[in-house]
């Protein structure tokens, strides 16, 4: 029972805002300790788990392109374009991005976009653009919410659509841990079921980022779809 | 035969020179502490599987030492004029996205292409291989076309990574975490006392509790793959499984989206969350969390209603 206090240090921690690498650190060496386990083999523990876990981080040498290229206008670019379409607005162009990112997720394609590869240098500074466009002018925290939005859609499109790709880690998980209850199933039986709430997830997230439009729009007067009205 | 190996060198690489260039900016009063920080993640990076386990564990020390209390600062200058960047995004054009693409597009073609030589690649990590690849082509092409400056990728990158700061490390800090956990049986205790909780004789309090359980569990561990053990032993599988007959695939499958959509909701999963509220440069840390709410809530709703009415026809 007392294991749990670790969950209560990270809860509190968060909750009162120290820096979380020290409340991770502390409810590591609470729920060791609480367990019964030394200094060392908590060390030991974490140690291991961190180096296994290092292609997490693998992700940052991306950085030196994506800085690069920013040197070299590209924000600026991708908001150039979109300044120049005409009907391109917040809500669809996250949209789009929200399909493409389910399916390509969905054909096992994770990797292919994310927040430091395609968020940070192309979509949000899209988003922010087509923003402008719809309202005229942004106000910062309305700048927050849309790069927040931007975010969120690349979340929210990864998590539902990789499920309906065969070899996914937690179809295998799925897998494994049914095999240990004496249930044999095939990954597609599994991928199969993610296919409701992706449709799903297309439809609530989908219709936030409509809303999100309608807002944007109504501040410059203009109808919802954009730039046509003025 | 192309492995990991040589991705983790090539982003150690990476982080020692964020290190160096670190190390020669005066203009942040913290520079030492970013050039520490950097430093040692190129030594995980390099030397990780030759430090032992304690030694990678007083690594992780070192590192929450310097950025827990205060060591990380930011460099003052290095920036771009907006002018220059301007003139150049029009002289450049749509090229920039060209070379942009070609990252997610060598991450494409090779994730298809390498698996039919396992002999040449780790079949496992063709993806994370061909990532880098495509790193190294756009590095190659920016070179040679936008004629870069030879440190600018570098010095660019590191003003980015720097922006991230300590965030960077917190996935792989609570996949750390995640493992103390499992060693501790912290699972085990959760499972019973969600045991417990539940209502008797009511399917759809059993499939609620279940759905439910999956996310707020999430929420506390930062990912689904922690709770779903958890929640399928205490009662997925001896209740929604055993006693009523449900269909296990679809329990688990919309049982793990339940947990996705608990995801969502934390700063625990800080890669998703956090991490992008830093690359953005948002003033609110949770700016991404807040936002994403409204979505996973009524999404939760949705998965616990469809397991209900899916799982047992």
């Amino acid at each position: 029972m007392w294991v749990l206090l670790g969950i209560a240090v990270i809860v509190i921690g968060f909750m009162l805002r120290f820096n979380p690498l020290l409340v991770i650190m502390t409810s590591a060496a609470v729920t060791g300790i609480t367990a019964g386990f030394d200094v060392h083999a908590i060390i030991s523990a974490f140690g291991k788990a961190f180096n296994d876990a290092r292609y997490v981080s693998i992700v940052w040498i991306v950085l030196p392109v994506i800085g690069m290229l920013e040197a070299f206008g590209l924000q600026e670019r991708a908001r150039g374009l979109i300044s120049n379409l005409r009907g391109a607005t917040t809500g669809r162009l996250l949209a789009g991005y929200l399909l493409l990112r389910q399916a390509t997720a969905a054909l096992g394609l994770t990797s292919i976009a994310g927040h430091p590869q395609t968020v940070r240098p192309l979509v949000a500074p899209m988003a922010e653009a087509a923003a402008e466009k719809q309202a005229g002018s942004l106000t910062e925290d309305e700048r927050e919410e849309v790069k927040a939005y931007s975010a969120a859609t690349d979340n929210v499109g990864l998590f539902f659509g990789e499920d309906i790709f065969l070899a996914i880690g937690s179809i295998l998980l799925m897998k494994g841990l049914l095999e240990q209850y004496g249930i044999i199933l095939e990954p597609f039986e599994l991928s199969v079921w993610a296919i409701p709430t992706a449709i799903a997830a297309f439809l609530i997230h989908g219709f936030r980022l409509w809303r999100l439009d309608r807002r944007l729009s109504s501040k410059s007067g203009a109808e919802p779809d954009g730039g046509e009205a003025t | 035969m192309i492995t990991l190996t040589w991705v983790y060198i090539l982003a150690g690489v990476a982080f020692a020179a964020f290190a160096l260039f670190n190390l020669a900016d005066k203009s942040n009063p913290r520079r030492f502490g970013n050039a520490a920080f950097w430093g040692l993640m190129a030594v995980s990076m390099w030397a990780g599987d030759w430090l032992g386990d304690f030694g990678n564990g007083l690594l992780v020390l070192a590192l929450v030492a310097i950025a827990g209390f205060g060591g990380l600062g930011k460099t003052k200058g290095n920036e771009i004029l907006d002018v220059t960047k301007q003139d150049r995004a029009s002289r450049y054009g749509n090229g920039l996205f060209a070379i942009a693409l070609i990252i997610p597009a060598t991450a494409l073609a090779g994730t298809l292409l390498f698996k039919e030589f396992p002999a040449m690649f780790d079949v496992k990590q063709v993806t994370l291989i061909s990532l880098a690849l495509g790193v190294l082509i756009a590095l190659g092409v920016g070179y040679a076309w936008l004629r870069a400056a030879p440190s600018l990728p570098l010095s660019q990158g590191r003003r980015l990574m720097d922006s991230v700061g300590w965030a960077a490390i917190l996935p792989q800090m609570l996949a750390s975490l995640g493992a103390v956990f499992a060693l501790a049986g912290v699972g085990d205790v959760v499972g019973g006392i969600v045991q417990q909780a539940i209502p008797e004789e009511s399917l759809l309090g059993a499939v609620i509790a279940f759905g439910l359980g999956m996310a707020l569990f999430t929420m506390i561990m930062g990912n689904a793959f922690a709770a779903f053990p958890v929640m399928i032993a205490a009662i997925g599988m001896p209740l929604l499984i055993k006693q009523y007959n449900g269909d296990p695939a679809i329990i688990c499958a919309i049982g793990m989206l339940a947990g996705f959509c608990g995801t969502l909701m934390t700063p625990m999963a800080a890669n998703f969350n956090l991490v992008p509220a830093a690359l953005l440069e948002l003033k609110d840390e949770n700016a991404v969390v807040k936002t994403q709410i409204a979505t996973a809530v009524p999404l939760l709703v949705v998965n616990i209603a469809l397991i209900y009415f899916l799982a047992f026809r």
